[in-house]
């Protein structure tokens, strides 16, 4: 289990990171959300010191990380793929710490086969290493030590759709085996094909978090009529809240209600269905709005 | 492909397990400085002049009938040609994890950030230790041959100079290692050491001619005159003074300025 609790870094007058508290549970995927600069990065590295928190304190398994004799065989952490010795083999960079944590040489060739890089794959150098690579080498170290908890920052960067779904089937295995598994990234489709809880952060500051149903639920429904002037004057007299949204609306309602509401006006729809991802999506995007580099114009989401 | 392999194998309560040991620590620190080129061509190029730096002496000697010349003077040889490279190799043994940004692993794997200094150290020590066995070895092969070719030979070598021989090149290493830990960054540390192994000693003898009371001064300050008696084995009771006093300056000084913010800095 990963415990933060009321972390908070500043670098000079800006705020990195805002008294940050949450909790990664054991048996669980938990995925870190937040737009670039959000503080997922600084956030990650106060868990494994690399980062000293000016207040608060983060806990893995009850100890501070510094306390955890021999740590990589506790916690498996990718920061960054691309901070290792370009001129190693990918196969030493394992080798190095396999030496360090004491583990058998048979453990390094098992992890490479384990994220798909094969022998002479292995034996290339990481400057030879294309991002997917890095990715798929910088998770090998983190199972390395065989840890019961992986701490892993973006690290569905540069993998190809099929790698996603490897590294999905992968954490969820890890999770189902009660391993503890918190990974950040600023795409909220990733973390949603991966996590089973989320946590939003925005400029700092924990926006949202709770399971990923949870956060996923009572959002409306979406609904597309052949008359939409009809199909707002229906809703509008059932009483349902409804906006404009993409080419149809976006309402207040479950999907059964605007159904009924539709037949009552003898209003034809052509789409009815639960605001399910989207309502993430449009979560996402509003809890980080303020946060977002660049202007969102209407119409124009992700 | 397959995410089934991944089963936990007994795993450990987190208090319990033993730490990483200093000589774990040291064994890692070690493979480092051989498993990339830089650093394998680093040693290997050290090794192979001090090699070819003897060949190159032996052949002179005999060539010039040199008389002299003994078993401390290839000695001698072997110690400018590592005192070059050892520093350098000490420079590597930080700068790496900074310039490759490694430290990410290292200081995650090992939290205890001392620690992992103190293992480079070691490690740097080991090396030096490698390369003064070497000189050692080559030194005496390159006796028996001059004195083969050329004889008598001569032995006259005490403990006094060996020591001094490894003081030296420890002292070089070290030198290297504090300025990077200072500066973490190569080139910088590269520079800086051999501004001051080179261009202030002559500064210093300037100074002295100029103004009488630096004269008094400089012995303390001045780092590389006051190894020099080490080389002969002539140390008095004020030279480890000098030695003791400009090394705190040149050696101890960068260490633990560079020290203190490597426990503290944010490794990214």
């Amino acid at each position: 289990m990963i415990k933060i609790e009321n972390v908070t870094k500043k670098y000079g007058a800006y705020t990195a990171v805002d008294d940050v508290s949450f909790v990664a549970q054991p048996g669980r995927v938990t995925g870190f959300l937040g737009p670039n600069g959000a503080g997922k990065s600084t956030t990650m590295r106060m868990m494994v010191g690399l980062t000293l928190p000016d207040r608060g304190t983060a806990t893995i398994g009850g100890l501070r990380y510094a306390d955890i004799p021999n740590p990589g065989r506790h916690v498996g952490v990718l920061l960054d793929a691309s901070a290792q010795h370009a001129g190693r083999t990918g196969r030493e960079v394992l080798v190095l710490g396999a030496q360090l944590m004491g583990l058998p040489i048979t453990r390094v060739d098992e992890m490479l086969e384990l994220v798909g890089l094969n022998g002479s794959e292995g034996k290339r150098r990481v400057r030879n290493y294309s991002l997917g690579m890095r990715q798929r080498l910088g998770i090998a170290h983190a199972l390395l030590g065989d840890p019961s908890v992986l701490i892993l920052d973006e690290p569905a960067n540069g993998l190809d759709p099929a790698g996603i779904r490897w590294m999905r089937g992968l954490l969820a295995h890890f999770a189902g085996k009660g391993g503890t598994v918190l990974l950040s990234s600023h795409l909220l489709h990733e973390v949603e094909m991966i996590a089973d809880d989320m946590i939003l952060i925005g400029r700092g500051k924990i926006v949202a978090q709770g399971t990923k149903e949870e956060l996923l639920r009572g959002k409306g429904s979406f609904v597309k009529g052949l008359d939409p002037a009809a199909l707002t004057a229906a809703l509008q007299r059932a009483g349902i809240a409804a906006t404009p949204y993409e080419d149809g609306l976006r309402a207040e309602a479950e999907t059964v209600d605007i159904g009924r509401a539709a037949a009552a006006a003898g209003v034809v729809l052509t789409e009815l269905r639960g605001a399910d991802g989207a309502g993430l999506e449009d979560l996402f995007l509003q809890l980080t709005a303020d946060d977002q580099r660049d202007v969102l114009t209407e119409g124009a989401k992700a | 492909m397959t995410a089934t392999t991944t089963a936990p194998t007994g795993q450990l309560s987190f208090a319990e397990n033993p730490r990483v040991s200093l000589s774990t620590l040291v064994k890692v620190e070690l493979r480092k400085m051989v498993d990339t080129r830089a650093g394998f061509w680093l040693l290997g190029i050290t090794a192979a002049l001090v090699v070819i730096a003897n060949i190159v002496a032996l052949i002179i000697f005999a060539a010039q009938d040199v008389t002299d010349a003994q078993y401390g003077t290839f000695i001698t040889i072997t110690s400018y040609v590592s005192s070059i490279f050892l520093p350098i190799l000490g420079i590597m043994l930080i700068t790496q994890e900074w310039g490759q940004r490694t430290g990410m692993v290292t200081f995650t794997l090992e939290p205890h950030r001392d620690r992992v200094i103190l293992s480079k150290a070691l490690a740097g020590l080991v090396l030096s230790l490698g390369c003064i066995v070497l000189g050692l070895v080559v030194g005496l092969i390159m006796n028996l041959l001059y004195g083969a070719l050329q004889g008598p030979i001569g032995w006259d070598i005490g403990i006094e100079y060996i020591g001094g021989f490894v003081l030296s090149q420890a002292i070089a290493m070290l030198a290297g290692f504090a300025l990077a830990a200072l500066f973490l960054n190569t080139a910088a540390a590269i520079v800086i050491y051999f501004v001051y192994t080179l261009v202030l000693p002559g500064i210093f003898e300037l100074l002295a001619n100029l103004m009488s009371g630096f004269a008094h001064v400089r012995p303390w300050i001045d780092f590389q005159s006051a190894q020099s008696p080490l080389g002969d084995a002539s140390m008095s009771g004020s030279d480890w003074g000098h030695l003791l006093v400009s090394g705190l300056i040149w050696l101890v000084l960068p260490l633990v300025i560079g020290l203190t913010r490597i426990m503290r800095a944010e490794v990214k």
